[in-house]
């Protein structure tokens, strides 16, 4: 390169670089030590949780929904400390139960507790959602009731998860009769019209469980109806699971780093730990994330049906079955269970695909 | 093809059986048979019951014997109206078969418009309208919609009258019935239609100066009509027990109402051969819906 007089470079006279022979190198001081930083092209290095982590964060709708979810989960532990009513318990007025209390409209007193205000000075605790036919805090009631949809959701999805991960991981790894066999089984339960035989099996599970679980005082007090739900979830909703385990176990096995891993002598066991499932582990979420709105779908369904969870724990959709007898005089009585149900499921839902987005990205519908 | 074919008919027919034989058994091992209410039965009464329902033979023959006679149509009566079921379910099943119908083809034709205008949209309102409905409605289950119609509709503002045997009127049932699968299928269409407006027939359709409708209908649409159809068998099995509780909700005298009010009542022969009526119906649709998924699109390899 040749230079002018005043050390700038010459400028090619076809070229459409800026002509520097108008500057001297007066015009220019070195950049400092600061500035050279700034332009070091190094991120930091991401793992793969991290990246979804980071693109989770972006989805603005997912974010929401997770903030729902929290705010909903902390006010289901929190408030039935401070809210001086029990779910199952009429409202007690200076220690006697208060039968005029039936059937208030939300943020309104009985007569009683009006009297017994007056009298003392004392403010009670509003009635947020009214109360019900049987004189009880309707309020507490669907805390309670999302509190037992919540859970039903969480464990049934965690015992699917359980169950689809041991047997699909079995099946995809061993491969050959054992794979047949346990796919052909699979196969039969997922033709299987779930939820009929939900229905019917749990209709059939709350008689005969009743007998059997009369000296164990902890399964008693989950009641049979619960246990015969998540029995039900054990049964049944695993296949999809295990399905979607062993399809990604085989796709996964036939990969160089698993040869590589088994040339060296690698146990299958440790392979499967350190190789395979942590490359199912996005779907796995997701399907586990998606699965919980169902779950709790279900549940309400079998509630609202009368088969469900029953008197006198509410869940949401024993509650809007319940709100069913007095619908035009109380339509609140559905809206409230029936508003949280939606929220709750849409909320998982639109998690579900963000998380989908965030942490499979090749997934992307 | 027909090996498949074969097999696929086969596990049908295992999983039939295998409906049959849990709610057979299942049934039998409730504590208290259906007459155990009855307050102060004599023995002698009890035993002439249990003579006429086949209950005082062993649990084998009971399912044999059962089988039998649902093969010769014989369903059974029912323990709490004394009525054939086989009359009932024939009674009842024409209401459901039409709620059901109207429900699944509203929705197939109303998804695949809505999904077809939110993809040829993308990212302008009619999408963001679309899509923001279709999320809610997957979040709301069938039994509040329902409930909430009913309400709104019937009991406040009586727009549409209750349902009668005489009057029927099914349009609130149906509208409850069908916003999950609408919603369901327009997300479907709207991402199978994206992903076939992106292939590169439809630029060379495009390029050759195809109109634009043809483009759509006979390019595009075809092929995003396949994953549409997949969702048919389950969507089928999902208006079936919708409709349990839909009906119940509109005091519709259909099968699923019969259904739930048999689950309350303790109504074994009902329960039975409900289940399995309902259940032989899914599997069939499932059956089907798989036949015709194979047969129109070839690239799926057959197992």
């Amino acid at each position: 390169m040749s230079y002018e007089e005043n050390g700038m470079p010459k400028k090619n006279p076809l070229s459409a670089q800026i002509d520097l022979s108008k500057f001297s190198t007066d015009d220019f001081e070195p950049a400092t030590g600061e500035e050279k930083k700034q332009q070091e092209v190094m991120g930091e290095s991401v793992t793969f949780f991290k990246d979804g982590c980071r693109r989770l964060s972006r989805n603005k709708l997912a974010m929401a929904s997770l903030i729902v979810l929290i705010v909903l989960i902390v006010s289901i532990i929190v408030l039935p400390m401070i809210i001086p009513y029990g779910y199952s318990d009429i409202i007690k007025v200076d220690g006697k139960r208060d039968k005029t209390a039936a059937n208030l409209a939300p943020f309104t007193y009985s007569q009683r507790e009006m009297e017994y205000m007056e009298r003392t000075g004392e403010k009670l605790f509003p009635h947020v959602m009214g109360t019900d036919s049987l004189c009880r805090d309707y309020f507490i009631r669907v805390i309670y009731g999302t509190r037992v949809s919540l859970t039903v959701g969480l464990v049934a999805s965690i015992m699917v998860l359980v169950i689809g991960l041991l047997y699909g991981s079995i099946s995809g790894w061993c491969g050959g009769m054992v794979d047949m066999v346990m796919m052909r089984i699979v196969d039969i339960i997922y033709s299987l019209p779930d939820t009929l035989m939900v229905i019917l099996l749990s209709v059939v599970l709350n008689q005969t469980l009743k007998p059997m679980i009369e000296n164990i005082p902890f399964l008693q007090a989950i009641g049979t109806n619960m246990i015969a739900l998540f029995l039900v979830f054990g049964l049944l909703y695993w296949v999809g699971m295990a399905r979607l385990v062993r399809g990604q176990i085989l796709t996964i096995k036939q990969n160089e780093y698993v040869l590589a891993a088994r040339t060296i002598g690698t146990s299958s066991g440790r392979i499967l730990r350190k190789h395979i499932l942590p490359n199912c582990l996005s779907v796995i979420i997701i399907t586990t994330a998606l699965q919980i709105p169902s779950a709790i779908f279900t549940e309400s369904y079998l509630s609202f049906l009368g088969i469900g969870v029953k008197v006198p724990m509410p869940s949401l959709g024993s509650l809007a079955n319940e709100a069913r007898d007095g619908l035009l005089s109380y339509p609140y009585k559905l809206i409230f269970p029936a508003a949280v149900i939606c929220v709750i499921v849409l909320a998982f839902n639109l998690l579900g695909d963000g998380l989908r987005d965030a942490f499979d990205p090749k997934l992307k519908r | 093809m027909s090996r498949y074919v074969v097999k696929r008919v086969l596990l049908a027919i295992v999983t039939v059986i295998i409906v049959s034989l849990i709610t057979f058994f299942s049934m039998n091992a409730i504590p208290g048979g259906p007459f155990s209410k009855e307050k102060a039965t004599s023995p002698e009464v009890q035993a002439v019951l249990e003579k006429r329902y086949n209950l005082d033979k062993p649990l084998g023959e009971q399912y044999i014997l059962y089988v039998k006679n649902i093969l010769h149509g014989d369903w059974g009566i029912s323990t709490k109206t004394g009525r054939e079921v086989a009359d009932t379910i024939s009674g009842s099943f024409p209401i459901s078969a039409k709620l059901g119908l109207s429900a699944a083809s509203i929705a197939i034709v109303l998804g695949l418009i809505l999904g077809s205008t939110a993809a040829l949209n993308r990212n302008k309102w009619p999408d963001r309208v679309i899509i923001f409905f279709t999320t809610l409605c997957t979040g709301v289950p069938s039994f509040v919609l329902a409930t909430l119609l009913l309400l709104v509709f019937c009991l406040k503002l009586q727009w549409v009258p209750a349902w009668s045997p005489t009057n029927p009127s099914y349009v609130l049932p149906i509208i409850a019935l069908c916003a999950y699968p609408t919603a369901y299928i327009t997300r479907l269409t709207k991402t199978s239609m994206l992903d076939a407006l992106g292939q590169d027939y439809v630029r060379t359709a495009r390029a050759k100066g195809v109109p634009q409708s043809k483009v759509i209908f006979k390019h595009a649409l075809r092929n995003a009509l396949i994953p549409v159809v997949t969702y048919v068998g389950p969507m089928i099995a999902g208006i079936i027990t919708g409709s349990m509780v839909v009906e119940s909700i509109f005091t519709i005298g259909g099968l699923g109402g019969k259904f739930v009010s048999s689950i309350q009542n303790q109504d074994y022969p009902m329960i039975m051969a409900t289940t399995i009526f309902l259940g032989v119906l899914m599997v069939v649709a499932n059956l089907i819906t798989d036949l015709v998924y194979k047969a129109i699109d070839p690239r799926i390899e057959l197992e």
